[in-house]
């Protein structure tokens, strides 16, 4: 089955941290993005840029709105997620737990809607 | 404690209010376990037991203030608990001669209040670990029944989702009591399988609460401290059995290492090796050497007390002795023997190094890989890539230690693990030709 891990922090956090503990962190995720490959889960997955780069799309009785911003306005956002594809929800559950995200914000585990489920 | 029901009502403030709920509190921490056994000892319906025993809690809850907390608070909610199961019968089945009601008056007749209550809490264990139950479930079952835990801390504890955790407790819950599964001790000749399913659980939710270095995480701490708890219950309810004294005597040994997990300043992680043996708890390493000592007397080894001695023979740093790896090596060896388990086989390949040499390890190593048990266990390839560091193979060790950070869980141990990572790509640099300027740099 398919999860996507949604990992969501506060983007300041990363900021605050010195040259040296940012590369660190960083190579946390490389290192985990290397561990999911090799294990044969990853099917996808990016850092986003920050959530002030965002631009929010309603459409309303016709009429098209733009926001600027992110859909909600909260301290910690969506900063990057990966879809993996494992055997069940406890699988997922732990691979969550090795997402360096985790450990400084949260990581949301859902399972993806398989088209033929629809 | 985790069921809402037991806990403080929260809603009253005056001094009655808060004794009795210290009372209810009190007593469903010290015999949660004691009376579900109790309550469920006939009819197997532990479901049924819990939910009787939180209506007694709540009940105590608004009567106790009033009357004052009874002389034998533990007989009281049982009476009162057993009402409750006596009336749901009696919802259930519109007679009132049924053979469960008759049963549970009976009990009630035949342990009268005065007396103290007998301890069943063994026989709940034993349910609990009973083969008909999925092994996965039987720690988490054990921490509900006889702690009261609640299904959301267990599914924190073990990395499952908590509703889940729920649907998994209640399924063993109703096949012990459709299986007609016994709350009691099986007979002698099958009670050493049957125990060693209960060490087993008991010791995987040690293991789960020993992930929680920080500390920080009360529930994890708790649950390393509850699994020394059943320990305890049950090596006190079972002292001729070695193996149960030798569970006892591992869980003491690592827990008295908690603290020297971590540097003193900060949260960086400290390996074993490099720990200060001050920094251990010198009480509970003499408390864990007595129960092996008392274990061996028995003269039936088995794999607690294997890795019990594998813990032993570090302690001995605390007497400035060195670490005596030739009998860890043979102790693996035997353990290795005696279980199949990769994660001995693992151990023993790192006690290798230090007798034979890290050749000798790697080889051992080697034969491992690819053990799909081991591909995503993080101890693995930091030992794979310590060992590859060590004899200059740079370029696997790095890609071992990558492997490694990339499964790690706990972030101080991520970190520790990135450290090595980037002395042993520093050791490349000098390797390339740039020897000097990085030797001089670290002059």
């Amino acid at each position: 089955m398919e999860y996507l891990l949604m990992i969501h922090a506060d983007p300041a956090g990363l900021q605050r941290l010195r040259d040296a503990e940012k590369s660190t962190a960083l190579a946390a995720y490389t290192a985990y993005t290397e561990a999911l490959q090799q294990a044969g889960v990853l099917r996808g997955g990016s850092r986003l840029r920050t959530a002030d780069t965002a631009t929010t799309v309603r459409v309303r009785e016709g009429r098209t709105e733009l926001l600027n911003g992110p859909y909600a306005e909260t301290r910690e956002q969506l900063g990057g997620y990966y879809l993996i594809d494992v055997p069940d929800l406890d699988a997922a559950l732990a691979w969550a737990a090795r997402c360096p995200g985790a450990g400084h914000g949260a990581v949301e585990v859902r399972p993806v809607w398989a088209v033929c489920e629809s | 404690m985790g069921r809402s029901k037991c806990g403080p009502c929260g809603l009253s403030v005056s001094p009655e209010h808060h004794a009795a709920a210290r009372a209810a509190e009190t007593t469903a921490r010290r015999s949660y376990g004691k009376l579900v056994a109790l309550l469920a000892a006939r009819s197997r319906d532990i479901a049924g037991a819990e939910d009787a025993l939180a209506e007694a809690f709540a009940v105590a809850l608004a009567d106790w203030p009033h009357h004052g907390v009874p002389a034998k608070p533990e007989a009281w909610l049982l009476t009162v608990a057993r009402r409750r199961l006596v009336d749901e019968v009696r919802r259930r089945v519109h007679d009132e001669r049924s053979a469960v009601q008759q049963l549970l008056l009976a009990d009630e007749a035949a342990e009268p209040a005065l007396y103290e209550l007998p301890d069943r809490r063994l026989g709940l264990l034993f349910a609990c670990a009973h083969p008909a139950i999925d092994a996965a479930v039987r720690a988490p079952l054990m921490l509900q029944t006889v702690l009261g835990f609640d299904a959301a801390a267990i599914a924190s504890a073990f990395l499952v989702a908590p509703t889940a955790m729920g649907q998994r407790l209640v399924r063993a819950k109703r096949r012990i009591r459709e299986a007609g599964i016994a709350l009691e001790l099986p007979a002698t000749d099958e009670l050493q399988g049957r125990l060693d399913a209960v060490l087993d659980a008991i010791y995987a939710a040690y293991a789960e609460g020993w992930l929680d270095a920080d500390g920080t995480d009360a529930r994890r701490r708790n649950l390393a401290d509850v699994a020394i708890w059943l320990g305890r219950l049950v090596a006190a309810l079972l002292p001729g059995e070695p193996e149960a004294l030798g569970l006892l005597a591992l869980m003491l040994y690592t827990d008295a290492r908690r603290g020297a997990r971590r540097c003193e300043a900060g949260h960086d992680y400290v390996p074993l090796a490099e720990q200060d043996p001050r920094r251990w708890d010198a009480a509970r390493i003499d408390e864990a050497e007595a129960l092996l000592q008392q274990a061996s007397r028995a003269g039936r080894m088995g794999r607690f007390q294997l890795e019990a001695a594998v813990q032993s023979a570090h302690s001995v740093r605390r007497f400035g002795r060195e670490v005596d790896w030739a009998a860890i090596e043979q102790l693996y060896a035997v353990l290795a023997a005696l279980t199949a388990s990769p994660v001995v086989a693992l151990n023993h390949a790192v006690a290798r190094a230090h007798v034979h040499g890290i050749e000798a390890a790697l080889a051992a190593l080697d034969a491992l890989h690819g053990d799909a048990r081991l591909a995503e266990y993080q101890p693995y390839w930091a030992a794979r890539a310590e060992l590859l560091a060590r004899c200059a193979r740079r370029e696997e060790a790095c890609a071992a230690y990558q492997r490694a950070i990339g499964l790690e869980r706990d972030p101080a141990v991520r970190r520790f693990l990135q450290g090595r990572h980037e002395e042993a790509l520093q050791d490349r640099v000098e390797a390339g030709g740039e020897g000097a300027v990085t030797q001089a740099a670290r002059r």
